[in-house]
């Protein structure tokens, strides 16, 4: 199977809206899906400016999915939908 | 505070600099609401879109720097952004409640539940001093008047059947001064209030507002008046990037030039040094710093006996501005603060204009499209110390001081991480038996626990900010020796 990539938008945008505490993914990933998933930091996503969505930030994405007002929960919910 | 409410608070603050940096603030202004919950939208938290929209309208109000407390619903949205723009003077109530959160939270109460066994030694009865509790068909029942809300039966019996209901604001207040009354609203008594900002982060309604001054800053900026921003020393760690590539962006922003507030605290540390060898030397036991706007508030309202000890020496908020005031008599200062305690402060500090809270500042980027990490990074014409930028964390501003001196091991720390109940209580004790525990001779106080890291408007996480602030002072020179 594939493996799933997670970017967390570490943009302004994201990160002022709330994105801070999406940097706990870097621990929780590799430890609850060790190497089936891949995590890792973005710069702005550029979802924040397509028709002023900034008020949807923080965003996440995860292979093409985009997570809105990403939280670890929202995340982790669809990473394992991914992997079911 | 929830992560909704702190969401939705920012959205707004975006919402009306948007509104100000469009060609129609008025109609702007007006149409927040709306757009936030357009028609047809489902209703995310309450009853209906239009009760929705009267909430996000409060807190609009409150973003435009006024009390929403003293709206009495008849004035539109418009009306206020033509006011704010009028407006010549700000607010030393730096605080508003919206209301109408409220009405979801119950009062501070002792209650007995149904786990009550009408046992036959009845411990609650006999640990009440006050003759609260009485017993009603078989039951423990409290008499709210009468109640003090002392817990004694809440510890007394054995089935854990009475709680306490809190109101969280309350119970985050360190000195009382925030009460939900009789009607059920919250209210603050300006004359017991430090500014901690402790019940803005924890009404899980996000209730409690900072009134903004973000229109008068923005009135300034496009007045084209120099604007000068002065960054506090926690500001690093609170964006993506460097701080150097936060210069940049503040300067995209608007502003004409930023200072960073850590040039003052090596004034700070280094008079403060000067300061406890003299006293010292004069045989005082301790002397406690004085830099925190929040336990300066709590010494003038409820602690004045401890005034002897505090030391003399100003702000780095203080030396920056007069520096900046020096050089440039006509420029605008800004404030870029962690907390809402130093607008108190540089309300009553006429070297300072302005205040603008970091997540104001995020809101400003949002707004302006502004992507920290891809700029180009922005020296400060001085830069500061390693303990200087150390200033924000707890533990950070002794250390400052010790490392100011030739012989550091002069000065035996006592540290204050946060103010609360119990903190204020030993720092009594300390002001009325004339000297601290442990032998120690120096005391630092922040009001926040963490320091101004965990500062009420801050927005990134303690940890992840620490880190990034590490990396700052790795790269930095160590304080002059006095
Ligand atoms: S900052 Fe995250 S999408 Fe732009």
């Amino acid at each position: 199977m594939a493996k799933v990539t997670v970017k967390v938008c570490l943009g302004t945008t994201c990160f002022v809206m709330g994105g801070n505490n999406l940097q706990e993914l870097n621990d929780i990933i590799p430890e609850k899906y060790g190497d089936k998933v891949e995590v890792m930091g973005s710069n702005c996503l550029g979802l924040c400016s397509i028709n002023w969505e900034y008020s949807k930030a923080p965003y996440v994405k995860v292979d093409e999915e985009v997570v809105t007002e990403a939280t670890v929960e929202k995340v982790l919910e669809v990473i394992d939908k991914k992997l079911a | 505070m929830a992560g909704q409410a702190i969401h939705l608070k920012k959205e707004i603050l975006v919402r009306i600099i948007k509104a100000f940096l469009s060609d129609d603030f008025e109609e702007q202004t007006r149409l927040i609401p709306y757009s936030m919950r357009p028609k047809g939208m489902e209703v995310p938290y309450r009853c209906c879109i239009y009760k929705e929209r009267a909430i996000i309208k409060d807190r609009t109000i409150a973003g435009l720097g006024f009390p929403i407390e003293e709206d009495d619903e008849t004035v539109s949205l418009a009306t206020y952004a033509k006011k704010a723009m009028e407006r010549k003077e700000i607010s030393d109530k730096n605080l508003t409640v919206l209301q109408a959160a409220c009405k979801g939270c119950a009062t501070n109460r002792i209650y007995v539940t149904d786990l009550c066994q009408g046992c036959v030694a009845r411990p609650c009865t006999t640990a009440c001093k006050f003759g609260a509790i009485s017993i009603v068909n078989g039951r423990s029942v409290i008499d709210d008047s009468k109640c003090k809300k002392c817990k004694m039966c809440v510890n007394a019996c054995p089935y854990n059947a009475i709680v306490k209901i809190s109101v969280p604001c309350e119970d985050s207040c360190p000195v009382g001064a925030i009460k939900k009354d009789e009607t059920g609203f919250a209210s603050i008594d300006y004359d017991k209030c430090i500014n901690c900002g402790r019940c803005t982060v924890a009404c899980p309604f996000g209730a409690v507002h900072e009134r903004s001054q973000i229109v008068d800053i923005l009135k300034a900026i496009k007045s084209k008046k120099k604007v000068i921003a002065m960054i506090a020393p926690s500001i690093a760690g609170q964006f993506p990037g460097t701080i150097y590539q936060l210069k940049t962006a503040i300067l995209q922003a608007g502003f004409d030039d930023v200072y960073e507030v850590a040039q003052g605290a090596d004034i700070t540390a280094n008079t403060e040094a000067k300061e406890f060898v003299e006293r010292m030397e004069k045989g005082k036991n301790f002397m406690t710093t004085s830099c925190c706007a929040g336990y300066n508030q709590l010494i003038k309202k409820h602690l004045t006996e401890i005034k002897p000890y505090v030391s003399d020496t100003k702000t780095p908020l203080y030396y920056t501005a007069e520096l900046v005031k020096k050089e440039l008599p006509n420029a605008v200062t800004v404030f870029v603060s962690p907390c809402v305690a130093k607008r108190a402060e540089s309300f009553e500090n006429k070297n300072v204009d302005f205040v603008m809270n970091y997540e104001e500042l995020g809101a400003l980027f949002v707004a302006k499209k502004i992507q920290i990490t891809e700029l180009e990074e922005t020296k400060y014409t001085v830069e500061s110390s390693k303990q200087a930028r150390n200033f924000g964390v707890t533990g950070g501003v002794v250390e400052s001081v010790k490392a100011s001196l030739r012989d550091e091991e002069a000065i035996r720390p006592f540290v204050i991480n946060g103010l609360n109940k119990d903190s204020i209580r030993q720092l009594k004790k300390f002001a009325t038996s004339g000297c601290c525990d442990d032998g120690c001779n120096m005391v630092e106080v922040m009001c926040c626990e963490g320091g101004c890291i965990g500062g009420n408007a801050t927005i990134n996480n303690q940890k992840t900010a620490k880190k990034q602030l590490e990396t700052l002072l790795n790269d930095s020179k160590d304080i002059d020796k006095i």
